[in-house]
């Protein structure tokens, strides 16, 4: 056996459901001990990735370790993990004992030790007296404690957990947070928790593994996560953000909302394209005055019990979000001051739309699977292979879908303060993103529409 | 007119169709041809041989013919329910088609098919009939209770540690166990009560209980012939009893009764 630091090792490990990729190239190291939360919003197959490590599901690629031993195939009885489900999948023909001891007795463990074992593990999950219970009779929160202790009493060296306070009300839910943090505390055993609810992940965790569309955006503590976004995804899925256009005139200098600011960033070097986030509660809000960096108007202002949120609308037309423990009603006039170390610099994954196209004629070119006119081309001809650049604010979408060349799906909305960035999932399977200034909603399907004078053809 | 009423031709068709007749068979199985009060119908039963034999040669017959559907239909039920044998549901409907066909006329083919093949007809043939016939019955509501089974409780069972053999014996057969009942009563009554399928497939060389009661219907004695009714009304429905309280404890339901 070989020797590891991780529990887990995840390595190169991809998922494909027929044509559709539901994981992309996945490397994860999980630490013996470790509380790990894999964050992310539905869909972005963080639940294929607890399933792999469960063993219900086999990895189309890669490799899967757990305790150094090599896992990928194996089926999920011989695995040293327990999952709690999201639904609880508690067995209905069974008492909570029996469901409790099921995993025991599988081992041909001793009655006596069986019994002892069951009744620390339902007194570890506060449901001690619960055993002959019917597992029907229990609410929603005393079956999924059920399920924990099912778990639980197997001493596994790893805990799975897929979503398993999605089905609680809000009160129940906090409670059994903290109750889970002392239980890992307690045991010492190493916990994958799933989850799409980023406070939830930012309470329990040692580690957060953010995902988004197959692909792992960032792994780091709660405090990385939150004060360090890695792009604009992490930044606008963990907490609320203000995410800005900005340039990096040089180092320790960033230019958004029509200003120059001080920041503490480097190393992206001169008048580069970067993505500015700034934490509402890191924006000083006061009457107007001489330290104001922005001047503005408030738009609205709503009361959220510790803060009040409000929005702003500055002099450049740009709109931010601010919370204050102080209230600054709607109509009035306020200067705002951002300080350095608060603003978050992050370089831009993309500044253009960038295809890879194919010249039909002087007038036509075919990319995204469909026939575009483009201006007068001399410098190729019919059949070469061309690149293909859009900028984001010129890509036009349509109410109706018979209106575009092109069709597609609203896949991931982002507020930039005085526009909307799209991502458009069409229907060639390619992402194309816009800047917009009109409103749509995720899952919007709409035609998309590029002018001949937009489309910018490079040799490739 | 008040809802209530709707229900009108229903209690009276009940009424016409079955109170009465099930009266009429109490009283003609507790009377003798001059209409007075006597157990003799059923001392009778009990003292004669040949009936008794028939009764428990009858449900004999039933409870092979209901062993081999299950055994034949539990399989076939669990392969239908697993979705990667059956996308479509075509499978299901073609285990269901013969149903379609009047029973009478399935069993006249299985003669014609015994005699093609130019094997005997008995109680081999018998058996065969009564199962081919009765299949579908076994299949149907285990199917039910699989299908409609969650998924996650098989994968808790794999989970915990349990092998293939273990999540079937300690998971997906006690909770399938309602369709299983309802599978075993809706073949076990039909078969222990049928005569026209034993007539045919045994050229009327084997008596069924179901023949002896149509034979003294027919040859006029109908307070025996009542009185033997009786005898099999009350086996079945003390057997259904015995089945629904299974079925009440299992607090389960997926099964078609």
């Amino acid at each position: 056996m070989q020797q590891s630091t991780y529990i887990i090792e995840v390595q190169n490990v991809s998922k494909y459901f027929g044509e559709k990729v539901a994981l992309d190239n996945i490397n994860l190291n999980v630490k013996k001990g470790e509380f790990v939360t894999i964050l992310g919003p539905s869909g972005c197959g963080k639940t294929t990735l607890l399933r792999l490590i469960a063993g219900f599901q086999t990895a189309s690629e890669g490799e899967i370790r757990i305790a150094g031993n090599e896992i990928t195939q194996t089926p999920p009885h011989l695995r040293p993990v327990n999952t709690v489900f999201q639904k609880y999948a508690l067995f209905p023909h069974l008492n909570v004992f029996d469901n409790i001891a099921f995993g025991l007795k599988l081992k041909k463990t001793p009655k006596q030790v069986i019994e002892k074992k069951v009744k620390s593990a339902l007194k570890m999950v506060g449901m001690t007296d619960y055993e002959d219970r019917n597992v029907d009779s229990l609410s929603g929160g005393q079956q999924q404690r059920v399920a924990i202790a099912r778990a639980i009493v197997n001493e596994p060296e790893v805990l799975l957990l897929d979503e398993p306070l999605a089905a609680l009300d809000l009160k129940m839910r906090k409670d059994m947070q903290m109750e889970l943090k002392e239980m890992h505390q307690k045991l010492g055993i190493t916990f994958v928790y799933v989850t799409h609810d980023q406070e939830e992940a930012l309470t329990l965790s040692d580690t957060i593994v953010v995902m988004s569309e197959g692909k792992i955006q960032q792994i780091g503590t709660p405090m990385d996560i939150y004060n360090e976004p890695i792009n604009s995804f992490v930044a606008d899925f963990i907490g609320e953000s203000n995410i800005l256009n900005g340039t990096m005139i040089k180092d320790e200098v960033v230019r958004f909302a029509g200003h120059e600011f001080e920041c503490v960033d480097k190393g992206f070097g001169e008048n580069a394209p970067v993505d500015v986030v700034i934490r509402p509660e890191d924006i000083y809000i006061f009457d107007p005055s001489d330290a104001a960096q922005l001047t503005g108007t408030v738009s609205s202002c709503i009361f959220k019990g510790v803060h009040f949120e409000m929005l702003v609308q500055t002099k450049e037309g740009y709109e931010l979000m601010v919370q204050d423990y102080h209230a600054f009603e709607a109509g009035r006039e306020v200067g705002l001051l951002v300080k350095p170390f608060d603003i978050h610099v992050m370089k831009k994954e993309r500044t253009c739309n960038t295809f890879e196209g194919k010249m039909i004629d002087e007038q036509h070119v075919e990319f995204l699977g469909c026939e575009f006119e483009c201006l007068p081309q001399t410098q190729f001809s019919a059949g070469d292979k061309v690149e293909v650049q859009i900028d984001f604010q010129n890509v036009i979408l349509e109410d109706n879908e018979e209106d575009g060349r092109l069709t597609g799906e609203v896949k991931f909305i982002l507020y930039k303060g005085n526009h909307y960035h799209l991502t458009v999932f069409t229907d060639w399977d390619e992402d194309i993103y816009v800047d917009t200034n009109d409103v749509w909603d995720d899952g919007d399907r709409v035609g998309i529409t590029i002018a001949p004078e937009h489309i910018r053809l490079n040799k490739l | 007119m008040r809802r209530r009423n709707w229900s009108l031709p229903y209690a009276l068709f009940l009424l016409v169709f079955v109170v009465i007749p099930l009266l009429l068979i109490v009283l003609y199985a507790f009377t003798d041809e001059e209409g007075a009060f006597t157990m003799s119908n059923f001392r009778k039963f009990l003292m004669h041989p040949e009936a008794m034999n028939t009764f428990i040669y009858s449900i004999g017959i039933a409870i092979i013919t209901t062993i081999v559907c299950l055994l034949l239909g539990y399989p076939a039920a669990y392969i239908l329910s697993q979705k990667h044998y059956n996308t479509s549901k075509t499978m299901v409907v073609l285990f269901i088609l013969p149903m379609w066909v009047n029973i009478l006329i399935r069993t006249l083919a299985t003669v014609a098919l015994f005699d093609f093949l130019q094997l005997p007809l008995g109680e081999g043939a018998l058996v065969f009939g009564m199962v081919y016939n009765f299949l579908p019955f076994m299949i149907y509501p285990i199917y039910n209770t699989l299908q409609k089974m969650d998924q996650s409780l098989i994968e808790a069972a794999q989970d915990l540690g349990a092998n293939p053999l273990k999540v079937f014996s300690k998971v997906i057969l006690p909770l399938s166990s309602p369709g299983v009942i309802s599978g075993i009563v809706m073949v076990f009554m039909p078969t222990v009560s049928t005569f026209a399928i034993a007539e045919l497939l045994t050229m009327n060389n084997i008596k069924l209980f179901g023949t002896t009661v149509q034979e003294n219907i027919y040859n006029g004695m109908w307070n025996y012939g009542a009185a033997l009714s009786l005898i099999m009304l009350l086996l079945i429905g003390i057997m259904s009893l015995f089945t629904n309280d299974e079925d009440n404890a299992q607090n389960e339901s997926g099964g078609v009764i």
